[in-house]
């Protein structure tokens, strides 16, 4: 994904950035946390903000691999629905703490990613795109499949977390402002995870990969590995926005592992930009809150969501967030 | 005269009915410019995909310091000590000069370390520098590499390679696309590189080549059909009919 040249007004040919440029990218974590902490207060209900929340750890874990190291899955809701059946599972048949259903979640999504991107990861452009859509889809029939375990079509229900134990505190988990605060940690976590991993030696090798896949090869670098392992990271991270969702709703509903929750989560990250660190947080607040206020008008609210996504893509391919860094950012 | 650094022995390359190379043999030692000259389709760069891994010979060995390369990948034969150019400009395009070379740098050391801040490998950096340096691209550090000229865009591309430290440089045509100053400067670089190193190199400009080389190896229809000194292969008569021949002149 290199974006065009002709995309930007006058293209300075220097690469320096500005010290309020240099400044958020140093402190993107932290700015980006100040931000999660303002945002409940800023939206219309305390259930849309924890949704954000969900979908922007999501994007920004399939960022990861999407905008970082340039490869399109459409798979990425397979991840996000393991991860939050696995909590699911583990909480209402295993009796599991909150706590270890979310790190299995984890764990399980991340297996599943390993799996899926060693399969797809030797396939390139759309192949990989293909095959990544369709072992996704293989994992939504085995849990359409599998009702005793996953509820089949009526989703997975029976784990309501109503409260947690917190360093010796009971919290209120269905108070919706306990339940923004508590899964904004497991946010930040992912933020600051996916900033060092993108400020690490291994960010650079998958940019050059990004960038040139033939000469990062020729350079030394183990291609198919590190997409894998790139690939590995991001679905992992797309777990932990499973597991979170699925302790937010009590609910995993079917079409979690759905095509259309991949698609939804390319559209996030593009929308938001896929070019930047926040950018995808950006995509999925902006969706969500479109969807939420489209929604109250038709019952057709995708076509304005639609042709708001095709425009950007058209015009500007940077995103939300990309562009307003481009532009207004030194 | 002692072991040789590369060797290949018999190579033969298909593409299905096609043959790119047929029983290609030959030897390359330490420290001298090999020229690899041959009208188009010869199998120039066929031989150079073979020398650098990217494609799997179908019959025939290399060896590299003795060992068999049989089953080496193409992205271990740089940390073996093969590094190599393209003939179409190769470079990481929005990555910064310096970052090209910084994170070609990066190959040889830390490929798998997603934790530890990049820059803390700050000999990374010198390194890139001193590389950057050698090929007289310092002043360009911070700028896009897609936006510096055609020749800067090639030098960096050597620089790319130079940076694993290889004891064999494979350079397909570093000159194509170059006007005469920029073909100048190249020479001058190639020189100076040739002090340390063993080069090989594809390339089209023969005057270039043979005050250049020490050595030339002129292929023809995927046959190796001279092997020699400049002064040897322009006096081959075999080589005059299937080549400079064609361009009388030229050499």
């Amino acid at each position: 994904m290199t974006s065009p040249a002709l995309a930007e007004p006058l293209p300075s040919s220097v690469r320096k950035p500005g010290r309020v440029k240099s400044l958020m990218t140093t402190y993107r974590v932290p700015l980006s946390i100040i931000a999660l902490c303002l945002l409940p207060w800023l939206l219309p209900s305390k259930a849309l903000a924890v949704n954000v929340l969900v979908y922007g750890v999501v994007a920004v874990g399939y960022n990861l691999l999407f905008g970082y190291t340039g490869l399109l899955s459409f798979g990425h809701a397979a991840f996000v629905g393991a991860g939050a059946y696995i909590t699911g599972i583990a909480i209402g048949q295993f009796g599991v703490p909150w706590y270890a259903a979310v790190l299995l979640g984890v764990i399980g999504g991340g297996l599943l990613a390993f799996a899926i991107g060693a399969l797809s990861t030797r396939t390139r452009g759309i192949y990989f795109s293909m095959v990544t859509l369709a072992l996704a889809q293989l994992v939504y029939y085995v849990a359409l499949q599998a009702s005793s375990w996953t509820g089949g079509e009526n989703g997975l229900r029976g784990f309501t977390v109503n409260k947690i134990n917190l360093l010796g505190y009971d919290i209120n988990f269905l108070d919706p402002v306990n339940k923004y605060y508590v899964l904004m940690a497991f946010a930040a976590l992912a933020l600051w995870v996916v900033s060092r991993i993108l400020n690490s030696p291994f960010g650079a090798a998958i940019e050059a990969i990004r960038e040139n896949e033939r000469r990062a090869r020729t350079c030394g670098y183990n291609v198919e590995r590190t997409k894998l392992l790139s690939f590995t990271l991001s679905g992992t991270i797309c777990a932990l926005g499973g597991t979170m969702s699925a302790l937010h709703l009590a609910f995993v509903p079917l079409d979690s592992l759905h095509y259309h929750a991949s698609g939804m989560i390319v559209m996030m990250t593009l929308l938001g930009g896929a070019s930047s660190f926040f950018g995808p947080f950006v995509g999925a607040l902006v969706f969500l809150v479109m969807e939420d206020v489209f929604s109250l008008w038709t019952s057709h609210w995708q076509i304005i969501v639609g042709s708001i996504f095709v425009l950007f893509v058209l015009f500007l391919p940077k995103g939300i967030w990309g562009t307003f860094l481009a532009r207004f950012v030194r | 005269m002692n072991a040789p650094l590369l060797a290949v022995e018999d190579i033969g390359v298909r593409f299905g009915g096609f043959v790119a190379l047929q029983s290609v043999t030959t030897a390359f030692h330490r420290g001298r410019v090999t020229s690899i000259i041959g009208p188009n389709g010869a199998g120039k760069s066929t031989l150079f995909n073979v020398l650098s891994g990217v494609l799997t010979p179908s019959s025939g060995s290399i060896r590299f310091k003795g060992q068999d390369l049989k089953g080496t990948r193409q992205h271990e034969f740089v940390h073996r000590g093969i590094a190599r150019s393209y003939q179409i400009t190769n470079i990481f395009p929005d990555l910064t000069v310096h970052e090209n070379v910084r994170v070609a740098a990066q190959a040889s050391r830390s490929r798998y370390n997603i934790w530890t801040n990049r820059n803390r490998f700050s000999e990374l950096d010198t390194k890139a520098d001193s590389a950057l340096e050698a090929v007289g691209l310092v002043a360009k550090r911070d700028e896009i590499a897609k936006y510096l000229a055609h020749g800067q865009q090639r030098a960096l591309e050597i620089a790319i390679a130079l940076i694993s430290d290889p004891e064999v440089l494979l350079l397909d045509e570093p000159t194509a696309g170059m006007g005469p100053e920029e073909t100048k400067e190249m020479v001058a670089l190639l020189e100076k590189l040739a002090s340390e190193r063993t080069i090989l190199l594809v390339e089209h400009k023969m005057k270039m080549i043979l005050g250049l080389s020490d050595r030339i190896l002129v292929l023809h229809h995927g046959r190796l059909i001279a092997d020699g000194s400049p002064r040897d292969i322009q006096t081959d008569p075999e080589v005059r009919r299937v080549y400079l021949g064609q361009n009388d002149g030229y050499a």
